[in-house]
């Protein structure tokens, strides 16, 4: 026991990888076996990552559970992982999601294997992102989150997987690849790749160490370059164009997440490195930053709107609700270090918020793209004129499910999507009080497209072309989002105590 | 007197090599087996060398002299250091997976595998040489074998010309270094009174400051001795090592060449030129080396960035994969030539990750090719389905290749990149305000390498499969997934735990910088 | 100088010579007294006799050292001449091997009696420290080698290689012994050492050393056939029968370059350190690279194997002659070591030639295709002599050649040593072409497996095999053609 909660980190980034083995071992054509030993597998993370949630809550600031070993000593980069309070609801929003996303590819027939193993893979990746104290191993994990996307969008996903899973591939590469060459740059002028230690001497760090490059401008290229990758990866106006169709195309677990956790990454990548790293850019260009989330929420909203296919619109949705995200985020960079305590405190609210809503959008977006996933496989389509509506007359379950998880992505009070995005806009009232405003009309947005899902695929009088299917959930498909929408209530009525544990990581980072 | 490890890791394939020629013509499997068992054998052995080779201690281990000429001051010596022993390694790794995807070949295996041992007792042989005469030994016996391999087993179309192209200009590469290490030795024997050609002594020398005077060189005038050989050195030994603008030998060469000898070539052959660059041009002639490389980096930037680009017009896999070769083995040359530890480290990386990924690139290209009997990208696809396994390892080896972390190609450039970025810290060096310019530059390569690698594996193993191949293409036998997954292991082994190599890379890497004086 | 007075003992200094005069008396008794059916065995008694006389040589005349000018001065009994004695008789004797097979050749008494005559010849002429005695031995040698050039009377060609031989040889010899004449009128001297001696007191004036030189260096040009004196190669030893181009090649260019080192090295040292501009040696230096650089690019073009091997003898004596131009005790014995491993080398290339011949009644290049389907282990044969030629290690060109340049680069013959290297480029390529008809080229329709007889398996094995060694174990080798070439100095 001693052993487990003093590697708690390590095991969960790596039990996914026992799963995989366990996986590989059992021969192709037993894909009921590969199903279940990849789900069960998945399990094992889940509830280490509940467990670490346990012990983590309340006992303590500042990064937790380290662990660091040698590594790659030529380039003195480590093996270092911890967590704070932003990694750990992340790592258990990871943990959960997984199991449920496997669980929804049950329905998944060609060629099971490598798609769990790339799953399994794919979710290594994200945990150790989340985990990781170490610019390289940072990295590492980062960019083993994207093979497995790529191979789960370009193989198993709809009629332009090829096109959506290249575009994927080539702007995160893009983005990745100004990351690596960032990190290089600091590691080589600071002489450490260590987060923990690169929080405390890299913002105050003067030396010029390139010759006839000042160390200002290596700053400044690094933190764009940061923030371009992390830009990407959310995706911020006017980065997003690979989302939509990267979604449109993934399988639906692909989707899911997608939604769920890839995008947190970029998000996470601001509050990891971004803020605390270059204090005084993030600073500078934090307007720039707010503007941006706005322009996202509003145009992201709009554009959902404009979608006929339903998939489309729950992507542009993501691109609306990742922008609240954003605008805290951009709060957080403004404020941090302000003299001004009222300023502070709205900003520890934002961040808190902006955390907040990754976690939310996490379990809302999977929902949705399930739900989306559940009625596509059995309309064969997800066009909304052809969908026609009606569905809650032959599918009234898969109706309440449906118009639970939109409320709660609405917005709507008692859910948890309201929670946040009201926390972010508390919070940023003060400090960008005219984008904030303006980002109130993403909300109105919001809640037409929201809506105009619903009564496309929803309302309307019983419609003959459903007649004869079975358009109703089955058991599998209700235990997968039963836990999602428990989480959302739960966040809903009450969320300090997920709040909590973001809020004490977002005051030390505020200042 | 220990066991003679090194020996019999050198001298083995060329046994085998020779006693191969005996068995009756007719024996094609025992012929094989044989063979697999003597490469078996170096394999294992170069595992249990590299494995008790002793990092902390560091320096040249597993030592076996004895004079061989004394007269000219000629002794039979070995040792590995950090360096080699991943390079000794990587030869025993390429030269066990080639045999196994070799296993089909039907004309004259006898004498294909006596050819290609002898090869790989020239490999190692100059790996493991701290005598100079002995490596230029070693060294040609690595290059004419290769000559036969290729225009006897290529590919038909271009087999003659390109092994003799090949031949020609690892030839003249290797007689032009020669007139510099006779130089070399020449000066040593005037200057210390004793003529030899083993290099640590060559070194001391060096040190001892033998080579610090002038050279009246026509049309330049007086120079110092170390800055007239030193190029001479270094791109006689290059010229193998893929430099440009002495390349255009290589993706002849391998594209003509047999799968097998495709991967010795590009996985192991061109290290041989890095790695004696190093050894002889470097090690040897460090002020040479510092007076030059300034200037050569540039040279590697257009390797790099002009293979990449080149690579990515191919429509024949085996032409993309040699372009690409040129250009990681540029970050090979680039990393030399940043003349410090970081990226010294990346670039003895590089040669043994560039060898191992290289060489499953070969292999599944070849294994495609064997049954779909054309390498031309449009013409393929769908052969993911056909053959899974080799999907994979051709996967493994792109993502390595194009820097993925998690794969031997990252752990090594990554290092090289930092090398450059550091030696743009090097206020004594006037090209190192560029070197930020050249990280930048040579990074976009890699990402050219990420689109064509995965645009081929698209084509190739995704995509519509043709009529045809639907037929007549089966999977791969057992014996090529042996060889598959023993690369892939290694990829990913070294990917991930950097720390199997690195410290023995490092404490090589050390010995090197305190040749130029701790920088 | 120590000349010694006559003892009997001296005698056993030349018991292989006086071996091979009765071995050629035997072999010309048995060519009279043996039925025509098995006088192919000739072959095999003549080899068998010059092995025997390098035994004895092994034996009883391995020098002490004292380099004693014995017979009056004729004979000076050093390693030099030890070494030089025993290449040619071991390419006699393999040449008598090679030999066996051939038609008109092999069953012929008189033929391999004129080759041990030849062998005899050169013998002495390694030997000879006295200009009248090194006359008589080249021409004992070349009368013996213009008959065997010429020996296939019917085949056009083999006569008017014989002839052609005879020409030059004569007219060479002709203009050598007018060198010898000034020398000898100048210092009263035929002794090459008592010469040497006075060249160095300064009784010859240096104009009539130089004249003298040139004139000796076209006598002994002539046998090592380097340029400008070569034109007769390719036509000889095309048309000779292809043992005694073997022969020719190897021995004959041996035995120029013993009477090279000991003209020159040994006897007119003292003039070339004294007078370094005007000397012989950048003359020497001019012919080395003039001859490798010509040599080489003329057997590019060739079609024929044995004119393209006549060339490529040429080149060779260019690098032979790097060593002697390095005017050192390594240079020397470079060329010395380059003799042996050349010996061997192309005694191994010529003898699949004639083999080949036998059977397909071609020299052309072409008519190699696939002869390594035909017959693997002649192929193979075929593989090491020629890579040896080309300069690969681990066989004995390699270690000759780096030698040779290490010798120069030592004596800072930089420029030198960059010609050499670049031919050996050249020269690798046409090798490689040859191996490419061998082992790449398909072999024609109906083409059948080329026999090899015993005598040729013997003497195949023995020369790919002492190829290696030469190569690889160099070491005792090497001592011995240093220890020789100390000797000189």
């Amino acid at each position: 026991m001693n052993f487990v909660l003093s590697h708690l980190v390590s095991l969960i980034i790596f039990t996914p990888l026992i799963g995989l083995v366990a996986v590989g071992l059992i021969p192709s054509d037993q894909k009921q076996a590969i199903r279940w030993v990849a789900f069960l597998a998945s399990l094992i993370p889940a509830g280490l990552a509940i467990a670490l949630w346990f012990s983590y809550a309340g006992g303590g600031e500042g990064f937790r559970f380290q662990e660091q070993a040698v590594w790659y000593q030529a380039i003195n980069a480590t093996y270092h992982v911890g967590v704070d309070g932003v990694a750990v609801p992340m790592i258990l929003l990871t943990g959960l999601l997984t199991p449920l996303a496997l669980l929804a590819s049950f329905n998944i027939d060609d060629r099971v294997k490598p798609y769990m193993m790339l799953f399994l893979l794919l979710e290594t990746g994200m945990l150790g992102v989340f985990a990781s104290l170490d610019l390289i191993l940072f990295f590492l994990f980062w960019e083993i989150g994207l093979v497995p996307m790529y191979f789960l969008i370009n193989q198993w996903g709809g009629k332009e997987r090829r096109y959506a899973s290249f575009k994927f591939f080539v702007y995160t590469m893009a983005g990745s690849l100004g990351l690596l060459l960032s990190i290089q740059l600091i590691g080589l002028t600071a002489g450490t790749f260590d987060i923990a230690r690169l929080i405390n001497i890299w913002p105050s760090f003067n030396k010029e160490v390139l010759v006839g490059v000042p160390i200002s401008m290596i700053k400044t290229v690094a933190f764009f370059a940061f923030s371009l990758a992390f830009a990407i990866k959310i995706p911020l106006w006017p980065f997003h164009t690979w989302l939509p169709d990267a979604h449109t195309e993934a399988p639906t677990a692909g989707s899911m997440i997608l939604a769920g956790v890839l995008l947190k990454l970029g998000a996470f990548g601001f509050l990891r490195l971004v803020l605390p790293l270059f204090p005084e850019q993030a600073h500078r260009y934090a307007p720039l930053l707010a503007l941006l989330a706005v322009i996202a929420i509003v145009l992201g909203a709009y554009a959902a709107y404009g979608q006929n296919d339903f998939k489309r619109l729950v992507a542009y949705s993501s691109v609306n609700h990742m922008g609240f995200v954003v605008l805290g985020i951009a709060v957080v960079a403004w404020v941090a270090g302000s003299p001004s305590e009222a300023l502070r405190q709205s900003a520890t609210i934002a961040g808190t918020g902006a955390v907040l809503q990754m976690f939310n959008h996490g379990l809302s977006s999977a929902a949705m793209f399930f739900l989306v996933g559940v009625v596509y496989e059995r309309a064969h389509t997800r066009d909304l004129d052809e969908l026609g509506g009606g569905i809650w007359q032959v599918a009234p379950i898969y109706g309440g499910i449906l118009l639970f998880s939109s409320m709660a992505s609405l917005g709507l009070p008692g859910l948890n999507g309201f929670v946040s995005e009201f926390a972010v806009v508390r919070g940023a009232w003060p400090v960008f009080t005219l984008v904030t405003a303006i980002s109130m009309l993403g909300l109105l947005f919001t809640g037409a497209y929201i809506l105009k899902g619903i009564q496309k695929v929803l309302h309307g009088p019983k419609n003959p072309k459903w007649a004869g299917h079975n358009m109703e959930m089955n058991k599998r498909e209700i235990v997968v989002v039963a836990p999602l929408m428990a989480l959302m209530l739960l966040i809903g009525v009450w969320p300090w105590w997920l709040a909590s544990v973001i809020n004490e990581a977002m005051k030390r980072l505020v200042g | 007197m220990q066991f003679p490890f090194l020996s019999i890791i050198t001298f083995t394939p060329m046994i085998v090599g020779v006693l191969l020629l005996l068995i009756p013509e007719d024996r094609k499997t025992e012929t094989r087996v044989a063979a697999l068992a003597g490469a078996a054998l170096c394999l294992g052995m170069s595992l249990f060398v590299y494995f008790s080779y002793n990092v902390g201690q560091g320096g040249y281990q597993f030592v076996e002299k004895f004079d061989w000429i004394p007269r000219f001051g000629i002794s039979y010596h070995v040792g590995v250091d950090g360096i080699s022993n991943p390079m000794v390694l990587l030869t025993g790794i390429v030269i066990f997976t080639g045999v196994l995807i070799s296993w089909g070949i039907d004309d004259r295996p006898r004498e294909f595998f006596a050819f290609l041992f002898i090869l790989a007792t020239g490999v190692f042989g100059v790996f493991v040489s701290l005598d100079l005469f002995q490596l230029f030994f070693f060294y040609e016996i690595a290059v004419f074998p290769m000559y036969l391999l290729i225009a006897i087993w290529g590919w038909k179309v271009t087999r003659e010309y390109a092994a003799m192209k090949l031949t020609l200009f690892l030839f003249i590469g290797s007689v032009v270094s020669l007139v510099g290490a006779l130089a070399m030795y020449v000066t040593v024997g005037r200057a210390t009174g004793v003529y030899t050609f083993d290099m640590l002594k060559m070194a001391e020398a060096q040190a001892a400051g033998v080579f610090n005077f002038n050279l009246n060189v026509p049309l330049l005038g007086s120079r110092p001795f170390e800055w007239v050989w030193f190029p001479f050195v270094f791109f006689g030994f290059a010229v193998l090592g893929g430099i440009y603008p002495f390349h255009n030998w290589s993706p002849d060469g391998h594209v003509a060449a047999p799968t097998a000898v495709s991967m010795f070539h590009a996985g192991v052959l061109m290290k041989l030129g890095a790695f004696a660059a190093l050894r002889v041009g470097i090690m040897l002639l460090p002020e040479g080396a510092r007076a030059h490389l300034p200037w050569i980096v540039v040279l590697t930037v257009i390797n790099v960035v002009y293979g990449a680009f080149i690579a990515m017009r191919q429509t024949d896999l085996k032409y993309m994969i040699g372009y690409s070769s040129v250009s990681h083995m540029g970050l090979v040359s680039m990393a030399f030539a940043t003349m410090n530890y970081t990226g010294y480290v990346g670039g003895a990386m590089q040669m043994f990750a560039h060898g191992v990924m290289t060489a499953m690139l070969f292999a599944t290209v070849g294994m495609v090719y064997d049954r779909a009997h054309t390498r031309q990208m449009p013409e393929l696809g769908g052969m993911a389905r056909k053959m899974p396994f080799v999907l994979l390892g051709f996967t493994i080896a792109s993502l390595s290749s194009m820097g993925m972390p998690g794969f031997a190609g990252f752990m090594a450039e990554l290092p090289i990149f930092m090398g450059l970025w550091r030696a743009g810290t090097n206020t004594a060096d006037f090209i190192a305000p560029y070197y930020a310019w050249i990280a930048v530059i040579s990074a976009l390569a890699i990402v050219i390498t990420a689109a064509y690698l995965l645009i081929a594996i698209q084509r190739v193993f995704f995509g519509e499969i043709s009529e045809e191949h639907d037929h007549h293409v089966g999977d791969v036998t057992v014996l090529d997934k042996v060889a598959i997954t023993v690369l892939s292991i290694t990829i990913v082994a070294v990917g991930l735990f950097p720390i199997l190599m690195g410290p023995m890379v490092s404490s090589g890497v050390i010995a090197v910088l305190r040749i130029f004086g701790g920088a | 100088m120590n000349l010694v007075d006559f003892q009997s003992a001296h005698l056993l200094v030349l018991a292989p010579e006086f071996l091979l005069v009765i071995l050629a008396a035997v072999v010309m008794g048995l060519d009279v007294s043996l039925p025509e059916s098995r006088r192919r065995q000739l072959g095999l008694v003549a080899a068998v006799g010059m092995f025997a006389a390098m035994a004895l040589a092994l034996i009883f005349s391995i020098p002490n050292g004292d380099n004693a000018l014995l017979f009056g001065g004729m004979i000076r009994n050093d390693l030099l001449s030890f070494v030089f004695r025993m290449i040619f008789m071991f390419a006699g004797a393999i040449t008598s091997l090679i030999s066996m097979d051939v038609e008109g050749l092999g069953r012929r008494g008189e033929y391999y009696a004129l080759l041990i005559a030849s062998v005899i010849g050169m013998n002495f002429m390694a030997a000879s420290a006295d200009l009248v005695m090194l006359y008589l031995a080249l021409e004992t040698t070349s009368i013996g080698l213009y008959v065997l050039a010429g020996f296939l009377r019917d085949n056009d060609k083999s006569a008017e290689a014989g002839l052609k031989y005879f020409l030059f040889g004569a007219f060479t010899a002709t203009v050598m012994l007018y060198g010898f004449s000034l020398l000898f009128g100048y210092t009263g001297q035929t002794n090459l050492y008592a010469i040497a001696a006075a060249i160095q007191n300064g009784s010859v004036p240096p104009f009539i050393t130089v004249v003298a030189s040139v004139l000796i260096i076209v006598g002994v040009g002539f046998k090592v056939a380097i340029v400008p004196f070569h034109f007769w190669t390719p036509d000889v030893y095309e048309g000779a029968p292809t043992p005694v181009t073997a022969f020719l090649s190897v021995a004959s260019k041996s035995a120029g370059f013993a009477v090279l080192l000991r003209v020159f090295v040994a006897g007119f040292q003292g003039m070339a350190l004294r007078m370094p501009g005007a000397s012989w040696l950048p003359m020497l230096m001019a012919i080395s690279a003039v001859t490798m650089t010509l040599g080489n690019l003329l057997a590019l073009k060739q079609n024929n194997i044995k004119r393209m091997l006549a060339y490529s003898s040429i080149a060779h004596a260019g690098y032979a002659l790097m060593g002697v131009v390095a005017f050192s005790q390594e240079g020397v014995a470079a060329a010395l070591f380059y003799l042996i491993g050349y010996v061997v080398t192309n005694l191994a290339a010529f003898a699949v030639v004639i083999l080949f011949a036998r059977v397909s009644g071609s020299d052309e290049i072409a008519d190699y295709a696939g002869l390594s389907r035909r017959s693997p282990p002649l192929a193979l044969a075929m593989l090491v002599a020629f890579l040896s030629l080309g300069g690969m290690p681990p066989l004995a060109g390699f270690i000759n050649k780096f030698f040779v340049f290490a010798a120069a680069m030592r004596s800072d013959l930089t420029w030198l040593v960059v010609v050499g290297v670049l031919n050996s480029i050249v020269g690798l390529y046409y090798y490689l072409i040859v191996l490419k008809w061998v082992w790449v080229k398909p072999a024609p329709e109906g083409a059948s497996p080329i026999p090899v007889s015993r005598p040729y398996v013997f003497a195949l094995s023995l020369l790919c095999f002492a190829i290696i060694f030469v190569g690889v174990v160099a070491a005792p080798w090497l001592d011995w053609a240093a220890q020789a070439a100390a000797s000189l100095f």
